[in-house]
């Protein structure tokens, strides 16, 4: 099953309540699946800053003087710890320097998701208690997805845990089972796409992300994506500065969508999307079958 | 009408808030309904998308549904009539006996599957897979409807005034299936068949109990089973 939501906000007014609605649609879908859960939530960049969401197992020891390690790489680096998780901003241009001196340093941590604006947080567990171990409800952001996971391909674990970030502020959340991932992941490895697991929703992100690098926006990689991948899917996915939703041609896997002047919405049932302000008014569809659906905050501005 | 009899109907109409009560109070009232009483009204607001509304119903009951429902919303209806003001999720009016489903707005995937009897109307769109493997329901949509409808149809009768999405009425038995704008492709198996008088009749009626006045039956087209698939014959393999 999987539930999974996403919220692209249109009114700045409400940014600074995006973590507070996005936690909120995501646990009214916790009977979808309650094996693990997560949230990706894209902030305002801000210039010549770059942003890494780390994991580890082992918090109290990977994450300790993890500050003061990273400093001789980059003096500006900050590190803000949030449970299982922790977010490290630099300086864009030492970004690959302290992650490759973290790699060294510490190789038990797992990098998350990395960009300029997205933090991606996951872990197994309910819904609610993931979203309150990680304080999501206090984030603010202009766009987020969100996924909370009856496993069927991979894992029950952190890593196997959506949303799946593949490239820098790219990451996507999948309700559905892929039945051509492991040739494809194979095809994605011999272009140099890495994986961390074997699950096959990390394989529908990386193929965006390898389309995205040929030079194609999201929505012409979301409709490659038609033609590529077999199998069940309603994936919702999000970049820097857009939000894209797409189901495969058979579309049994539920999807609902809602658009007012404030924000485009989707829910995998109409439940997700209750609370959402205005939503009484708001033009509510089901998207169509093998059809791309895609906004962008920097072409509509 | 007598006002003190309007006024008796509206004091007995029973009211569930789902946002206050939990929606097995209100399945098992409309569950535990004597035969012959009166107190036959119901009314349900604040369903938000809730799963299973109004399900199961086996007496001739009113329900109101103020508002967008879940899952299978009045699945198995044996005798009631269920109106939604609203949206319905997947799945609405599933396996509907007798009695009569009215959708206000759009409803999604499955709308009516296997449906025995009574009549199924959405005043919106439905999605994918309407009336699939109907079994005498009578379903009527106002709008378009998605693709593999009516799939495996076996009785019954699927009128839509809008459009019809790919592969319409595939493996489809002796449901009778009628589309007043376009069919984006029929399926295996099914194919355009004249519309007779007796046809025309019997959409006139249809058309009738489903309360739509502004159409006319001749604007249809019939769609229907070319009935080659009912036995299984190897020439036939790459049609099923």
């Amino acid at each position: 099953m999987c539930g999974i939501v996403g919220l692209f906000l249109k009114d700045k007014s409400l940014e600074p309540q995006l973590g507070a609605m996005l936690s909120d649609m995501l646990v009214i879908m916790t009977d979808r699946g309650p094996d693990s859960a997560g949230i990706a939530i894209y902030g305002a960049p801000s210039d010549g800053r770059a942003k890494l969401t780390v994991q580890s197992a082992k918090p109290a020891a990977d994450f300790a003087g993890l500050e003061a390690l990273l400093k001789p790489v980059d003096a500006s680096v900050s590190v803000e710890l949030k449970s299982t998780h922790a977010v490290i901003e630099t300086d864009a241009a030492q970004a690959a320097a302290v992650r490759e001196l973290l790699a060294q340093e510490r190789p038990d941590i797992r990098v998350m998701g990395s960009g300029d604006s997205v933090e991606i947080y996951k872990e197994v567990g309910l819904p609610k208690d993931v979203v309150s171990r990680f304080g999501i409800r206090a984030m603010g952001g202009t766009h987020g997805i969100g996924h909370t996971r009856m496993a069927t391909e991979s894992a029950v674990t952190t890593l196997g845990a959506h949303p799946f970030s593949t490239g820098a502020d790219q990451c996507l959340v999948h309700n559905g089972s892929l039945s051509n991932h492991n040739n494809l992941r194979r095809e994605l490895v011999r272009e140099g796409m890495t994986f961390e697991t074997q699950n096959d929703s990390e394989v529908a992100a990386a193929y965006l992300t390898a389309e995205m690098a040929k030079g194609k926006d999201l929505g012409q990689a979301l409709t490659s994506a038609l033609d590529d991948l077999d199998g069940f899917f309603t994936f919702v996915v999000g970049t820097k500065s857009g939000f894209g939703v797409v189901r495969d041609p058979i579309a049994c896997k539920p999807a609902v969508m809602a658009e007012t002047d404030q924000y485009i919405a989707f829910g995998s049932e109409y439940r997700a999307l209750v609370n959402l302000p205005g939503i009484e008014d708001a033009r509510v569809w089901e998207p169509e079958p093998a059809t791309v659906y895609f906004w962008d905050h920097e072409k509509a501005a | 009408m007598d006002v003190s009899v309007k006024r008796e109907s509206l004091e007995a109409m029973r009211v569930f808030d789902l946002a206050t009560v939990p929606l097995r109070e209100l399945n098992s009232a409309l569950h535990t309904i004597a035969p012959g009483t009166n107190d036959t009204s119901f009314e349900v607001v604040n369903p938000r998308g809730s799963h299973s509304v109004a399900v199961g119903i086996d007496q001739p009951v009113t329900v109101e549904v103020r508002g967008s429902v879940g899952y299978y919303c009045a699945g198995m209806n044996d005798g009631g009539a269920v109106t939604v003001h609203g949206s319905a999720g997947p799945g609405v009016a599933e396996n509907m006996m007798s009695g009569t489903v009215v959708i206000e707005g759009d409803a999604s995937q499955y709308a009516g599957a296997t449906g025995r009897g009574g009549l199924l109307v959405i005043k919106g769109n439905a999605a994918s897979r309407c009336g699939i493997s109907m079994k005498g329901i009578d379903i009527v949509v106002h709008g378009n409807i998605g693709h593999m409808s009516a799939f495996m149809g076996q009785s019954g009768h699927l009128v839509v005034l809008g459009n019809a999405g790919d592969a319409l009425g595939d493996s489809l038995y002796e449901a009778k299936l009628f589309v007043r704008g376009e069919v984006k492709s029929l399926g295996a198996d099914c194919i355009q068949k004249e519309m007779k008088p007796k046809h025309l009749k019997l959409l006139a009626e249809l058309l009738e109990k489903a309360g739509v006045t502004d159409v006319r039956p001749e604007e249809f087209k019939r769609y229907g089973s070319a009935r080659t698939l009912y036995n299984f014959n190897i020439d036939n393999a790459d049609a099923y």
